[in-house]
């Protein structure tokens, strides 16, 4: 039992030390869904009531993006350099080794994205009264995005063009999470009670948790010996 | 055998060679009902069948946009159920039916949305909207897609099957979910024609010309399926003796 839990607690340590000392692939995200969420008023309309009625969407059109963007380094470079193959061989299930990972990754984009969040939320002029549904839907959504994300970048880790594919798997599956999150902050906005979506969000949360890392597993198992 | 409480034709079907037969025993049975009843249903409900006193003739096309619907629904279970036999039993024939399914369903997704598109424009004005059922029928779509984009990526083929399996299953997951919250979020659609539990809200002189067109897609497409199976059986195993004697070379 000791040494499962030390393996969770090993994995994500690396991932964690491996991410810092990459500072640039870090911040690449938060950038991306900066520049996104600025093509829309340029693209669209720069209209203050305009952008205020779409604003929720497109912040978390933007986080979607962003957290898929981020998705297909997960298992990628220690699939390259073999470590990946040796944590699949050790007799700790491999769930595990995914949920480290994911936790990981996640805490340095998702959570880095929900502390971004109202600076976007700014720059659309989401009415403050927003502001807490927007990060309380992005903390509460985009784990499960990340992990929704954990199992296409499994199934195309082995591949040597995965980024379009990834997207093509995975963004179908994020539409629940979308509608919940965006209608979390719509929600805030007209000053409606809240907790129901965030209670969904929740939901879709534990069923992610309880069940990717399992598949993702599984896809992971597969594309090593592929 | 330590798991003998499945019947003998599960066995049976794991073999290529046995399935190759066994299709070719049903294929002309399902040609002949099912063109039989694509016939029957198609004239009775284009020509027979009562027009609805609110959408006129143009509701006719339920008889197309229906069934099509329904099976590009079935078939993605198909699919799945099939792809999740793949990786338990590791069943070759198995992920042949999963890949030979999955363009099949994709066909059938399209078409449901385009006859929906057809449908929608006299009764609703437009030829899209963002309803529930529409976006959840292209969602459908979409995972189809990413099935067989995943599966064209993957050179080696069990690994294709395997990993598209995992796919399917984490969509059939999915799906349920997908379908409550996109109706949540927006609906405009009738509710659907036919349920397990209730009568169907329409005349018995609609929907049987209707059931009976279900049945005929059902019958055509699976069809459609064991023919694409023959030709993947075939490719596969194009090592195998018994078919180099069945090709003659």
């Amino acid at each position: 039992m000791s040494s499962t839990l030390q393996l969770f607690r090993q994995t994500f340590k690396r991932d964690l030390t491996l991410a810092f000392r990459r500072k640039s692939e870090l911040v690449n995200p938060l950038i991306f869904f900066l520049i996104v969420a600025s093509l829309f008023p340029i693209g669209v309309s720069p209209e203050p009531n305009f952008l205020s009625q779409l604003a929720p969407g497109l912040v978390w059109v933007a986080a979607l993006l962003a957290t898929l963007l981020s998705m297909e380094t997960l298992f990628k470079s220690d699939y390259e350099d073999g470590s990946l193959e040796q944590l699949l061989l050790s007799p700790q299930p491999v769930f595990l080794v995914v949920l480290s990972k994911v936790l990981a990754h996640w805490l340095l984009s998702g959570l880095a994205l929900t502390i971004v969040a109202p600076l976007l939320g700014v720059m659309l002029f989401l009415p403050s009264e927003g502001m807490p549904g927007l990060m309380l839907s992005l903390l509460l959504g985009t784990p499960t995005l990340s992990l929704i994300g954990a199992i296409g970048a499994a199934l195309t880790v082995g591949l040597r063009r995965g980024g379009v594919l990834i997207s093509l798997l995975v963004l179908p599956l994020y539409i629940p999470v979308l509608i919940f999150g965006s209608s979390a902050v719509q929600a805030a906005v007209t000053g409606l009670p809240l907790d129901g979506y965030l209670a969904l969000l929740g939901a879709m949360l534990a069923l992610a948790l309880a069940l990717a890392p399992i598949a993702a597993g599984a896809a992971l198992r597969i594309s090593v010996s592929g | 055998m330590a798991s003998s409480w499945l019947p003998r034709w599960f066995y049976q079907l794991a073999s290529p060679r046995w399935c190759y037969s066994i299709t070719g025993k049903l294929i002309p049975w399902f040609a002949a009902t099912g063109g039989l009843l694509f016939l029957v249903g198609l004239i009775w409900g284009l020509a027979f069948a009562p027009s609805d006193y609110q959408q006129g003739n143009s509701f006719r096309i339920i008889y197309l946009h229906v069934p099509t619907a329904i099976l590009a629904q079935s078939f993605y279970m198909m699919m799945a159920i099939a792809g999740a036999i793949g990786l338990i039993w590791k069943m070759k024939v198995a992920d042949m039916v999963a890949k030979s399914v999955a363009p099949l369903g994709a066909a059938l997704a399209v078409l449901a949305l385009a006859t929906g598109a057809i449908w929608g424009k006299p009764t609703w004005g437009s030829w899209w909207v963002w309803d529930a059922r529409l976006t959840s029928m292209l969602v459908l779509l979409f995972l189809y897609l990413g099935v067989m984009a995943l599966n064209s990526a993957i050179e080696s083929e069990t690994t294709a099957a395997k990993s598209t399996a995992v796919l399917a299953l984490v969509g059939l997951v999915n799906i349920p979910i997908i379908k409550y919250s996109v109706e949540w979020w927006n609906t405009l659609h009738q509710p659907a024609t036919f349920k397990l539990t209730e009568k169907p809200a329409m005349p018995a002189e609609m929907w049987i010309p209707l059931l009976v067109m279900v049945i005929a897609l059902y019958l055509l497409f699976g069809l459609a399926m064991m023919l694409r199976l023959r030709n993947e059986i075939l490719r596969r195993e194009r090592r195998a003796g018994w078919v180099k004697e069945l090709l003659g070379s």
